[in-house]
């Protein structure tokens, strides 16, 4: 368990300045990247595909490995195909990210600025996912 | 915001899909930070998660650093009040009824091909996009 955390600190410590080098921190930046039919400001795609080089070789890896470095078995989901929650959160989730311009990472990150803005938006953020676990979530909770 | 230096943000982007890279190859798992929220504050079911917890106070340490020593951030919030506690509600139930965000859908699921994560990614950013076109067309101005 403990190189699994330490991993994960460090794996975090890479997320958190990463968020901040690139800019995904700030939320007028963000929204300047989703304002595709005004002053839209692509510079945040880079992001996105710098991301994906390591993410995809690392996939690449996993496919020929029986298991990670610090578990004994990998805990990626089955490929299954969308339905209609999926697709119902993302359509919420796109809302809340373009109304303010800040996804779970950004903001966790930008709570490190001290501006009230992030610390409102990230208590929202916790009071959607209680209500999801206690409204939504309750049948699974029931049959486990 | 005309200037487009693409430098800082593929840097940024190195590092973060480094980190989900890492992040995978050691513990198995992927680094979506909706999902590493949810566990490290024990609403997933199984009880408050290290991991969860590690992750998320790295991501703290790292912004911190990063600000501190690389790049000084700079934050503008245009969202009002009502706005900001909307907007995160929605995030939070969203990402949890669509199991991920853009780092687990967008950054890990599309690295791996996912067909949920590929409809979940395009979804949100058409959404999101749209968004910011209606609040432009009903506020003036973002």
């Amino acid at each position: 368990m403990f190189t699994k955390v330490a991993s994960a600190i460090v794996c975090g410590l890479l997320f958190g300045a990463g968020l901040v080098v690139s800019d995904m921190i700030n939320p007028a930046r963000v929204r300047a990247f989703l304002d595709v039919a005004g002053d839209w400001d692509p510079s945040l795609a880079f992001v996105m595909g710098g991301a994906l080089i390591p993410s995809t070789l690392a996939y690449i890896v996993r496919n020929r490995w029986q298991a990670p470095l610090f578990d004994d078995q990998f805990h990626v989901p089955p490929g299954t195909g969308p339905d209609a929650r999926l697709v119902a959160g993302a359509v919420l989730f796109g809302v809340g990210w373009g109304l303010v311009g800040l996804c779970p990472g950004p903001a966790i990150a930008a709570l490190t600025t001290g501006r009230w803005q992030a610390g409102l938006f990230v208590g929202a953020m916790l009071t959607g996912m209680i209500t999801y676990r206690f409204v939504l979530a309750r049948p699974a909770l029931a049959s486990r | 915001m005309s200037e487009i230096n693409f430098l800082w943000p593929l840097s940024g982007g190195l590092l973060i899909g480094l980190s989900a890279g890492f992040y995978l190859l050691t513990t198995g798992r992927i680094a979506g930070i909706s999902g590493l929220v949810a566990a490290a504050a024990g609403l997933t079911g199984t009880g408050i998660s290290k991991l969860g917890l590690g992750f998320l106070g790295g991501v703290l340490g790292g912004a911190f650093a990063a600000s501190t020593f690389l790049r000084q951030p700079e934050i503008e919030v245009t969202s009002s009040l009502p706005l900001l506690l909307i907007g995160g509600l929605l995030v939070g139930f969203g990402t949890r009824l669509g199991s991920g965000c853009t780092s687990g859908h967008g950054v890990c699921g599309l690295a791996r091909l996912s067909p949920r994560s590929i409809v979940a990614t395009l979804t949100f950013m058409t959404v999101a996009a749209l968004t910011v076109f209606a609040m432009r067309l009903f506020a003036g101005a973002i």
